[in-house]
């Protein structure tokens, strides 16, 4: 029978945690993150939960706590928002060099200055290049399956995940979400296993300082240098998409529920336009591409669910037949264009697509973005156009200064 | 169950020299005056603030106390340290010649 409850976002992630049953949890509380941080608490307090709670000073210990507790073979867990994300980014590139499948929570947030505790994607953008997988959530149900399946992502490749939801739009929004059974996560999700056992029989040397060349160690062997490390994390980023796509199709199967591995489409079939977003902005896209269709607009919508590894080939494939693109997003690059719109064209250049592309950046420190005001953008977007204006500056959706 | 690589991360078999031979990092040597040495003039374990300082681990609590050149990068802790100043930092061009 199901358990379906209606709950927020920081209730479904605190769901999932428990049902993965980490051994380790570390983490600081910061809006719109703390709901999760305390439901998580309550659980382990109340005994529901067998997890060491570290209750630390601040988010770069909270991530340290666990760099440390999953480098000795604890599944762990944190999670955070904003400039609590950003006070981790020392340590957010030392879990994903140290090939540690850490799983954490960043519920979007704005980053300061000036200080907002509402929604934008500022902060795990700006987390882009540490060479964590990112996962982008578009409603309370794909919270807490794809924490699920964030475990057994990281634990297969060895590269830490940060599951990324819209603070407020998801974390303190009501929505029903069928709550996994737990047999069926046991079955779905095998223990943690280190890369390297450690244990006092088998000491090591954990992250001594790496050479510009390669060396023989100890025992004889030529080891990698610096370079070599990091090539083989960037190796094993651009593999990951074959396992992210495995396992989202695997837990579709044991779940019934399969939000799309890599990016999920919306009536691309025969769009002309298509719409492009990531997370809850992405889900509104598919209102306002409803509406646009009732006006005979043949618009359709992708949703970026992976944005690192960027799944160049997977947008490339949904693009195809478009005429014209137009990407919303809530975080911004600055001095370039929207950070998602950039690493679309990228992916575009050489596959012959030259569809014009124009760029909205929408909804920063948590300024409501409707789906009439998308839909309202498109169609400005086709008068461009049809005017003769190809590509366009990035538009700030809604912006009055002056 | 996936094969696992254990050379993905910086994770290495503990071993004196993991860094490579970083005495060569020094400009700077210590020489020891045997005769001012405090276990060696005692002639028993006492003193050793240069073993107990060292952030290297390079000097040996033994009498003679021995420095291992091959990995000291030079720092004059133990010089600084020792009460009876008989270690003397020298510059290594001076000691070669």
């Amino acid at each position: 029978m199901s358990d379906t409850r209606i709950i927020t976002g920081n209730e479904a992630a605190a769901l999932a945690v428990k049902l993965v049953e980490p051994n380790v949890i570390a983490a600081y509380p910061i809006t719109p993150q703390t709901s999760l941080a305390e439901k998580l608490s309550t659980f382990v307090e109340g005994g529901e939960l067998r997890a060491e709670y570290v209750r630390v000073e601040g988010e770069h210990s909270a991530l340290t706590v666990c760099i440390s507790a999953s480098t000795v073979g604890a599944r762990v867990f944190t999670a955070t928002s904003s400039n609590g994300l950003l006070y981790m980014h020392e340590q957010i590139h030392w879990a994903a060099g140290s090939r540690l499948p850490i799983v954490m929570c960043c519920v979007n947030r704005g980053v300061g200055a000036p200080w907002s505790i509402f929604n934008d994607q500022q902060d795990s953008f700006s987390q882009r290049d540490t060479g964590w997988i990112q996962i982008y959530c578009r409603d309370n149900q794909e919270i807490i399956d794809t924490i699920i399946q964030a475990y057994r992502i990281a634990e297969a490749v060895y590269i830490p995940v940060m599951v990324c939801y819209d603070g407020f739009v998801l974390s303190h929004t009501m929505m029903p979400v069928e709550i996994p059974d737990y047999g069926k996560v046991r079955e779905f999700l095998p223990p943690y296993k280190p890369s390297v056992d450690i244990s006092p029989e088998n000491p090591v040397t954990v992250n001594p300082v790496f050479f510009p060349w390669r060396r023989e160690n100890a025992e004889g062997v030529l080891c990698d240098g610096y370079m070599e490390k990091r090539y083989k994390l960037q190796d094993a980023l651009l593999k990951s998409t074959d396992t992210i796509e495995e396992v989202s199709t695997a837990y579709g199967q044991a779940f019934g529920r399969d939000h799309g591995g890599l990016l999920w489409e919306h009536m691309t079939d025969d769009a002309e336009i298509v719409i492009v977003g990531m997370g809850s902005i992405a889900a509104e896209a598919t209102v306002a591409a409803d509406s646009l269709r009732k006006e005979g607009i043949r618009a359709g919508v992708v949703g970026i669910r992976v944005f690192r590894p960027f799944p160049r080939k997977a947008i490339a494939t949904a693009l195809k037949k478009a005429k014209v693109i137009v990407v919303f997003e809530k975080c911004m690059s600055y001095g370039c264009d929207g950070g998602v719109s950039s690493d679309i064209k990228s992916a575009l250049y050489g596959t012959g697509i030259e569809a014009p592309m124009h760029n909205y950046i929408a909804g920063l420190g948590g300024r409501d973005v409707k789906a009439r005001e998308l839909a309202d953008a498109v169609k400005e977007t086709i008068t461009r156009i049809d005017s003769g204006t190809e590509e366009n500056e990035t538009t700030w959706l809604n912006c009055h200064t002056g | 169950m996936e094969q696992r690589d254990k050379y993905i991360s910086g994770i290495c078999t503990p071993a004196i020299g993991e860094a490579g031979k970083t005495g060569d990092w020094s400009d700077l040597k210590p020489v020891i005056d045997h005769s001012k040495c405090i276990p060696e003039t005692k002639g028993k374990a006492a003193c050793f603030l240069c073993w107990l300082y060292c952030p290297d681990g390079v000097v040996t609590m033994s009498i003679p106390v021995e420095i291992d050149l091959d990995y000291c990068k030079g720092c004059g802790i133990c010089a600084e340290e020792c009460p009876p100043n008989a270690i003397r930092m020298v510059r290594k061009v001076e000691c070669d010649e």
